[in-house]
């Protein structure tokens, strides 16, 4: 059958470029990045999400409807984070007593 | 002149082989089909006895047959039972199971094996459920809201929720498989907007099933692990939040009813395209309104916390998003009305089973719109009000729409036709005893009797009495199918591949159909519902 | 890399027109279950967002508690197994049952050294008396918070670690299936792909895990 086979030297080099971010996201979490420190590792994550679905789980060669799956998890999981988060920081924000 | 061809009677999906290892070991979606109707059909008259012990219980205002705690077992299981072992799988797992590969042209579904596990997962689920039931009995309701059901209370509530978190597996496999066989098997000529109504309203439930049970999952989890280590979460004593599992519940249980309710709206539309012999009036706009229940549902969860202490912001926001999404039900309900109009309608029973579902679910639906006010939802939340009004949707919307698909597919499951008679005498006794038995209780709530509750002011008890009384006819309703359905495979007249003459490629095959459905892989050319183009054939 | 006219027998299910159809229905299929598993895990990470965001300071001091000595080496276990597998797919898809197979047993001893690593690190808890509901004896500041911070990493890791030992007992049985030869020719490498996906997920969300457990509590 007709598929793309990945070249083993890519495999390796995707791998290397991960354990050195992950080292990387190790190292920034020791210096004081005033404030940021969260956002700056989740979005080191989130790059190495992105490149273990693209090299390692072949994304860039699935079809949309694939690759629209992955996006669709990841918006209904904003969605139930959005809507807890709604009511735990807008309480007391309105003038109805109690709420 | 001297032989006679006699013609070769095909082997169906029945009779292809014998035994009960070759209907357990199977693979034959429509076979599968079967196996769960046995296994929800049981489920539902284990609930339904909850339930008619339940309105007994509530004849008299002070408690003459049950303690409170016994009440609290009744309600729970009653709930627990009907929700997850009867509502939600009740017609994407046998109806759905059965026809969709049929309707999609297809030998089977993408993942038959898978298929069969998700039965074999059901069973075990209601195993551990029904363990639970004899063992005492669960007393926190169908909600498990915490800290009642992680810490107080003492029944088996780990059981249950055991049970609850095998079954979602089943879901999740089910949905699966729909929304990938509805991708990727499609007969050629089959285009998505091709597609009869009933296989986009089994895609928009399988959108749902796929995302919303996963939480419920993780949420029983929690709460098994909670009571189990006295730690977690939803404790108080540590700084936890109740409010946390409400959310995480509710998250999955309201999505859960569009589940329940959107296979029921799909058979409604098959059903009276078929019975008006017109095409569905504004197709495009119908498939779209499945999706857009599925989507929209997800985010109206926080409608069943609105006095459970969330911030008047929050609850503003969900009480508009809910309002919103009443209004892709809403054009479904005027899209299938126009249908009717000036259609060559037949009141078949199907036909009377969808007509009910139409005006019990619109009426359910608008009681709905109460619920989504602020202001009104303070006053009849934890009523009887809330009680008639799920009930509408759900027996009156999603019960109906079981029973007019089962009628409507069942000469292409068995092969034979049921007595009409007795199919119309039935869903005119189910109409009556429906109403009969849930319009009082939109009455009790607005007095405000409160639900779960069996002892009640004495001011109540007529309407009480009313709702009982209702409910015994209805009980009458769904036990007389079960004698005439069964009673068709033995008398009931041959059905023959298109008893209804109806349109979609399930009709194209025998009744009932080979092991491989289709003889050689039928063809689309046109739209569905070419009613009018066969007339004009003719 | 071949293009094979007629598949050999048992390899296209009969319910499928192609190759190619059973590939990405199969893949499809699977990347829906991932989605479900997302949604698994993201109650978790909602659980612990919400109590992050109201107990900020015991949260940072829980994370304190945490040993990134072992949670580092891991983190390489994991990508390393990670390569592994991918490599064992590729070497599927090309046919070549003997390096299919080693690289599969790397995999799954590479998921065995996480297990023993975690354990060690579950069992360090348990001494320190940092484990919520079986042995608890904290005292310090925002205990309470501290032990949600617990009750959110001991979950989040166990579904983890629950996950991951699935994980290897199916490549265990993907290495004996490969050893006989089931993923030849290569057509039949399918099966194998979509445990590597599977395998490569269960990467992904210790990938997130990190810096949600164990980097945020050095600088808030």
């Amino acid at each position: 059958m007709s598929e793309r086979v990945a070249s083993g030297g890519g495999y390796v080099a995707v791998a290397v470029v991960l354990l050195v971010m992950t080292a990387l996201n190790i190292g920034l979490a020791m210096i004081d990045l005033r404030g940021f420190n969260s956002v700056v590792s989740l979005l080191i994550a989130a790059v190495e999400v992105v490149l273990m679905a693209v090299y390692f789980m072949h994304l860039r060669w699935s079809a949309p409807m694939t690759r629209l799956v992955g996006l669709a998890a990841l918006l209904w999981l904003s969605i139930l984070m959005a809507g807890t988060l709604d009511d735990l920081l807008t309480r007391g924000w309105l003038p109805v007593p109690g709420k | 002149m001297s032989t006679l061809a006699l013609p070769v009677r095909r082997r169906t999906y029945i009779d292809v082989n014998y035994g009960i290892r070759s209907w357990l070991l199977t693979t034959d979606h429509k076979r599968i089909g079967i196996l769960y109707l046995l296994s929800i059909t049981l489920m539902f008259f284990v609930g339904g006895g909850a339930a008619t012990i339940m309105r007994l219980e509530l004849l008299s205002p002070s408690g003459a047959l049950m303690d409170s705690e016994t009440y609290n077992k009744l309600f729970t299981m009653h709930g627990v039972v009907m929700v997850w072992f009867f509502l939600i799988p009740s017609i994407p797992s046998v109806l759905g199971n059965f026809i969709v590969p049929l309707m999609l042209g297809a030998r089977d579904l993408a993942f038959p094996r898978l298929n069969l596990l998700s039965w074999y997962i059901y069973v075990l689920g209601a195993a551990f459920t029904l363990w639970a039931l004899i063992d005492g009995g669960v007393d926190t309701g169908w909600t498990f809201y915490t800290p009642f059901s992680t810490s107080a209370s003492t029944t088996s509530v780990v059981t249950v929720a055991i049970g609850i978190f095998i079954v979602g597996f089943s879901s999740i496999l089910t949905g699966l498989n729909f929304i990938v066989s509805i991708h990727h098997l499609r007969a050629p000529g089959l285009t998505w907007f091709r597609l009869p109504l009933f296989l986009w309203s089994m895609y928009a439930t399988s959108i749902i099933l796929v995302l919303a049970t996963p939480v419920l999952g993780i949420t029983l989890l929690l709460l098994a692990v909670e009571r189990i280590a006295r730690v977690g979460f939803f404790d108080p004593a540590l700084g936890g939040d109740p409010l946390l599992f409400q959310n995480m519940f509710w998250f999955y249980s309201h999505p859960a009813v569009y589940i329940m309710i959107l296979p029921g709206m799909g058979v409604v539309s098959e059903v009276i395209a078929t019975f008006a012999r017109k095409p569905v009036f504004g197709y495009t706009m119908v498939a779209m309104c499945s999706v857009a229940i599925a989507v929209l549902g997800f985010l109206v969860w926080g409608h069943h916390l609105f006095v459970a202490g969330i911030s008047a912001h929050a609850a503003l926001v969900f009480s508009i998003l809910s309002y919103l999404v009443a209004i892709p039900s809403a054009i479904k309900v005027f899209n299938w009305t126009a249908t009717l109009h000036r259609g060559a309608i037949t009141l078949n029973t199907p036909l009377l089973y969808a007509l009910g579902f139409i005006g019990l679910f619109t009426m359910g639906g608008l009681t709905g719109l109460y619920l989504a006010s602020l202001g009104i939802d303070v006053q009849v939340h934890d009523t009887f009000f809330v009680v008639a009004h799920f009930h509408y949707i759900m027996v009156g919307g999603m019960v109906t729409g079981y029973m007019a698909g089962l009628h409507y597919w069942w000469p292409k499951i068995t092969g034979r036709m049921y007595s009409e008679m007795w199919g119309r005498i039935a869903a005119m006794i189910i109409f009556i005893g429906f109403n009969l038995t849930f319009f009082p209780q939109y009455i009790l709530g607005y007095m405000g009797m409160p639900r779960r509750y069996h002892i009640y002011p004495p001011d109540f008890q007529m309407l009480n009495v009313f709702s009982t009384a209702g409910a015994s006819i209805l009980a009458i309703g769904y036990v007389l199918p079960l004698i005439y359905l069964l009673a068709s495979l033995r008398s009931g007249k041959v059905a023959g591949p298109n008893p209804w003459d109806a349109t979609g490629l399930e009709w194209q095959t025998s009744s009932p159909p080979p092991k491989h459905n289709f003889q050689e892989t039928p063809m689309v050319t046109g739209p569905p519902y070419d009613y009018e183009r066969r007339v004009a054939s003719r | 890399m071949t293009v094979h006219a007629h598949p050999a027998p048992h390899v296209l299910g009969e319910q499928y027109q192609s190759l190619e159809q059973q590939h990405a229905t199969a893949e499809f299929g699977m990347w829906i279950f991932l989605a479900t598993e997302v949604m698994l895990f993201g109650g978790l990470f909602i659980a612990y967002t919400v109590y992050r965001i109201v107990y900020p300071d015991g949260f940072a001091e829980g994370s304190r508690h945490l040993d990134l000595a072992i949670a580092a080496p891991n983190t390489a276990v994991l990508i390393v197994s990670s390569l592994t597998m991918a490599l064992a797919v590729r070497t599927a898809q090309l046919g070549e049952r003997r390096k299919t197979t080693w690289y599969l047993i790397a995999t799954m001893v590479l998921g065995v050294v996480f297990m023993v690593l975690k354990g060690v690190e579950y069992y360090q808890h348990f001494l320190e008396g940092m484990v919520p509901g079986l042995a608890w004896t904290y005292a310090g500041p925002d205990a309470n918070a501290v032990q949600l911070f617990f009750v959110a990493y001991f979950s989040m890791t166990g579904l983890h670690a629950i996950h991951l030992l699935i994980a290897i007992g199916i490549v265990c049985v993907c290495v004996l299936l490969a050893r006989r030869g089931a993923y030849l020719p290569p057509e039949r490498h399918t099966s194998l792909e979509m445990v590597g996906l599977y395998w490569h997920f269960v990467d992904m969300i210790w990938t997130v895990l990190l810096p949600l457990l164990y980097l945020f509590g050095f600088h808030p």
